[in-house]
């Protein structure tokens, strides 16, 4: 029988464990942070500061996406293509209604209600087929990766597309203002991470991908609908991924084969990073803010120092993945020891 | 304690051993040893001990005092299974077999036998081979395991550690998933160890067999040694009095009278699925129906059916009187209607998940208020089900697969519950739990019967089926066979329809 005085020697132990997983990606942060600082002061001047947060949201706000998927044990790699294929087609759209619509504020929406569109039908292809049709998620991604990949290269005739000069007046905004001091793409990022957190966190459908991601025959035994959860998942993902290429686009105005190149493997390292496990059942959306946050920063500092070449990015952003995942593993060790 | 000096000197010895996990006491000073060519019984309620004792027998933990020694040298086992090279083999639950390799393989992981550089697959085929025909069991070297029966891969198990020289054996109830045929075929295979001068260390929650095959026993209750004695000195009742500390002459509630007017809750007709061909029966309200029958006789996949988790080929369903089509899972307990599933680790828990979000998943939209989960809500319903079902944990946040199986099963019980259902599908409610938990279960059920909820027990421990059922439905090889009520429903009976020897002629 459980007695009191059991029940409180076993807590202290068990809340440290967890706080340290909590934690973990936070003290990294923290001491990039430092290490940016002591670098160069301008680190932490405003502009910079701002400059970062608007460039974590691209992957950010994709990542908040992949969280949902790899929490329910898949995985997605056709983001960063799927976002390059979207951007295409927004901007051929929009240049060609730009006669009867003009270049006015409806054009720009008309871009922008379809990029959602498009996403949660690129991404809902995705579930479709790894639930329906019982074919790998790896391998349905890498498929899409490639179709949509070549598509926009195909759309651009292997080079680049580029948005009317009259749409971009109107649509620069979306990426260049700010709003009581944040740029408006890190608005969207916060509003991105707010729903995404809640939805995991508070609701049955997060429970239910929890549950799917942990053991996928216990979920079907619990009167879950297994397919329709998992397609959701891809289905958030993909207008996760509509959100990061409306603010995108008006940034350089243009698409090519090079859009959002690797940008699926950047997501799923920032989710890692933050804490959720590779293959399902526990997630994070606070630490997969905190990842791409953190890989952003990497990049960041490198630009503001001279100590390390600022081609030796990936093999920073590389070291950091692994020594994250490794401090997590030996919290998991440590967990089951006791 | 028994000590008998003229037996043979032990293998191996634990002296006063306890063990704690961080603050948790779990052993407190127990005492074993086994002797070579004995099988020796360790029973204990869930939670007992057993397996932290087995554990700390074959080196996969460290005692936290007292010792153990081999040979009557003190020893420290080497860890994580390298006590096998000393000749301890523990032999998981969970067999650890490489189910998409062959038998030979399996036998000599990690040992194969090479000739100039490449495996000699002539001479360690011969060598199993060999191995198989002495222990008698009719499979070849090159059998693929996942192709083989559960029994036949436990063999494969003991001839693997047979192979290694094993001189003490300790299986963790090996004849939990075994049909009684099957469990004969294996105890034969245990005489013939023994006789090889093998020590065995058996656990079992089934005392009759503990009873046939055991030479001495050695009862835990709550980490603490009770006795060691001769089986021949033990009945069964006694061995079950010793583990629970009490009295267990109620072990089956009294049977209520079942209303035979009752209105039907639940008609099956002529139901195809797979594995089930043209089957039809009823239930009725504040019922427990019994599905007795072999494994694999189609008891399970008639109710997965019927539950929405296989899909149904034909037939018809009417359910509280409506004529319904085929439901998913969560319409059928929308309706009323839960299925239990026998199998708790792999398809009934989430074992890396805490008590409460496994309590709330199955009636998870109960929970939900303006779109977000009443955590409030969960946590007084698990603090409800604790009680009511009598979990016991050292700590209410801890994993649920680091509960013992018979506080699992009670999770399970409470999670369907949680839904309310007016009709509850139980599959083998009592697998691999004790004594104490079963008389809980039993119970239980028929508690719920009498509230006037209707209760199907599919069950392999005819006992059971016996001692609880209202009526008894025998499967055989997708059909029903019979349907048993009153005094028919006995032993016999049964296995004479579950055999194929009797049949009724059924509309």
């Amino acid at each position: 029988m459980m007695t009191a005085s059991d029940d409180t020697a076993a807590k202290p132990a068990k809340r440290s464990s967890i706080d340290f997983k909590t934690i973990g990606p936070a003290v990294a942060l923290l001491i990039l942070c430092i290490i940016g600082f002591l670098l160069n002061p301008a680190f932490v001047s405003e502009g910079n500061l701002t400059n970062l947060l608007t460039r974590s949201a691209f992957i950010g706000i994709i990542a908040v996406g992949a969280t949902f998927v790899i929490t329910a044990g898949g995985i997605d790699l056709s983001v960063g293509s799927m976002a390059a294929a979207i951007s295409g087609v927004m901007i051929i759209i929009m240049n060609n209604a730009v006669e009867t619509m003009g270049s006015g504020v409806p054009t720009v929406l008309l871009g922008c209600g379809l990029a959602i569109v498009l996403g949660i039908g690129a991404g809902w292809v995705n579930g479709a087929l790894t639930t329906k049709g019982k074919i790998e998620a790896f391998i349905v991604t890498l498929g899409t990766m490639g179709i949509y990949r070549s598509l926009v290269t195909y759309f651009a005739d292997g080079g680049t597309l580029s948005l009317n000069f009259d749409i971009r007046g109107t649509y620069r905004p979306v990426y260049y203002d700010t709003f009581l001091g944040l740029p408006f793409p890190v608005w969207v990022f916060i509003a991105v991470a707010i729903c995404g957190w809640l939805l995991l966190n508070r609701t049955a459908f997060g429970r239910y991908c929890t549950a799917i991601g942990s053991n996928e025959a216990v979920a079907r035994y619990s009167a879950i609908n297994v397919d329709r959860v998992k397609t959701l998942t891809y289905v958030i993902q993909g207008l996760c991924v509509s959100f990061a290429t409306i603010i995108y686009v008006p940034r350089l105005g243009s698409a090519s084969a090079s859009t959002g190149v690797l940008w699926e493997l950047e997501a799923i390292a920032a989710v890692i990073i933050g804490g959720t496990v590779l293959k399902g059942g526990y997630g994070r959306i606070g630490g997969t803010i905190l990842g791409a946050l953190i890989l952003t920063t990497i990049g960041n500092i490198l630009n503001f120092t001279d100590v390390i070449s600022n081609y030796l990015n990936g093999t920073m952003q590389g070291l950091i993945i692994i020594v994250a995942v490794f401090l997590q593993r030996s919290d998991w060790k440590l967990g089951k020891s006791k | 304690m028994s000590v008998d000096t003229t037996a043979p000197a032990a293998v191996i010895e634990a002296v006063n051993i306890s063990k704690s996990f961080g603050p948790v006491p779990v052993l407190f000073s127990v005492s074993m040893d086994v002797r070579p060519g004995e099988v020796h019984a360790l029973i204990g309620e869930n939670g007992a001990g057993k397996s932290t004792l087995m554990k700390i027998l074959s080196g996969f933990h460290d005692p936290t005092s007292g010792q153990i020694r081999l040979d009557g040298k003190q020893t420290d086992l080497p860890p994580n299974g390298g006590a096998e090279r000393l000749g301890v083999v523990l032999i998981h639950q969970e067999l650890n077999l490489a189910e998409q390799m062959t038998v030979e393989e399996n036998v000599f992981l990690g040992r194969e036998l090479k000739s100039n550089g490449f495996l000699d697959k002539a001479a360690m085929q011969a060598t199993v081979r060999k191995y198989l025909d002495e222990i008698g069991l009719d499979i070849s070297p090159t059998d693929r395991i996942s192709d083989l029966t559960i029994a036949q891969k436990q063999m494969v198990e003991i001839v693997k550690a047979v192979s290694r020289n094993a001189r003490i054996l300790i299986m963790d109830e090996p004849t939990a998933v075994l049909t009684e045929e099957e469990t004969q075929v294996f105890f034969r295979q245990v005489e013939k160890l023994k006789e090889s001068g093998v020590g065995i260390v058996f656990v079992s929650h089934k005392l009759n067999e503990v009873k046939e095959i055991a030479d001495r026993v050695t009862i835990l209750r709550d980490g603490q040694w009770i006795d060691t004695r001769a089986s021949s000195d033990l009945t069964p009742d006694m061995m079950a009095q010793m583990m629970v500390g009490r009295e267990l002459s109620d072990l089956y509630p009294p049977m209520h009278e079942a209303d035979v007017d009752a209105e039907l809750v639940l008609e099956v007709q002529n139901l195809r699925a797979p594995s089930v061909n043209n089957v039809s029966f009823s239930l009725r309200k504040g019922e427990i129906l019994g599905f007795s029958g072999l494994i694999g006789s189609g008891r399970t996949a008639v109710f997965e059916a019927i539950c929405g988790l296989t899909p149904i080929e034909a037939g018809t369903i009417r359910l509280f009187g409506r004529d319904i089509g085929p439901m998913t899972v969560a319409q059928a307990r929308d309706l009323g209607l839960a299925y239990l599933t026998k199998d708790r680790k792999e398809k009934g828990l989430l074992l890396d998940k805490k008590m409460r979000p496994n309590l709330t998943l199955f009636a998870l939209p109960k929970f939900v208020r303006n779109f977000r989960l009443d955590s409030k809500a969960e946590e007084d319903a698990l603090n409800r089900a604790i009680r009511r079902f009598d979990v016991r944990s050292r700590d209410k946040e801890i994993t649920v697969g680091k509960l013992s199986g018979g506080n699992q099963q009670k999770l399970l019980l409470a999670k369907i519950m949680e839904c309310d259902p007016k009709i509850v599908i139980i599959d083998e409610p009592t697998r691999g739990i004790d004594v104490g938990t079963k008389q809980q279960i039993y119970h239980f059920i028929a508690a719920l019967a009498a509230e006037g909820v209707s209760v199907v027990v599919i069950s392999s421990e005819m006992p059971e089926i016996i001692g609880i059922c209202h009526r008894v439905v025998v499967m055989r090889e997708g059909h029903i066979t019979g349907v048993l009520t009153g005094d028919h429903i006995n032993e016999n009976e049964i296995m004479r329809y579950a055999a194929g020897l009797k049949r009724e002629e059924l509309h």
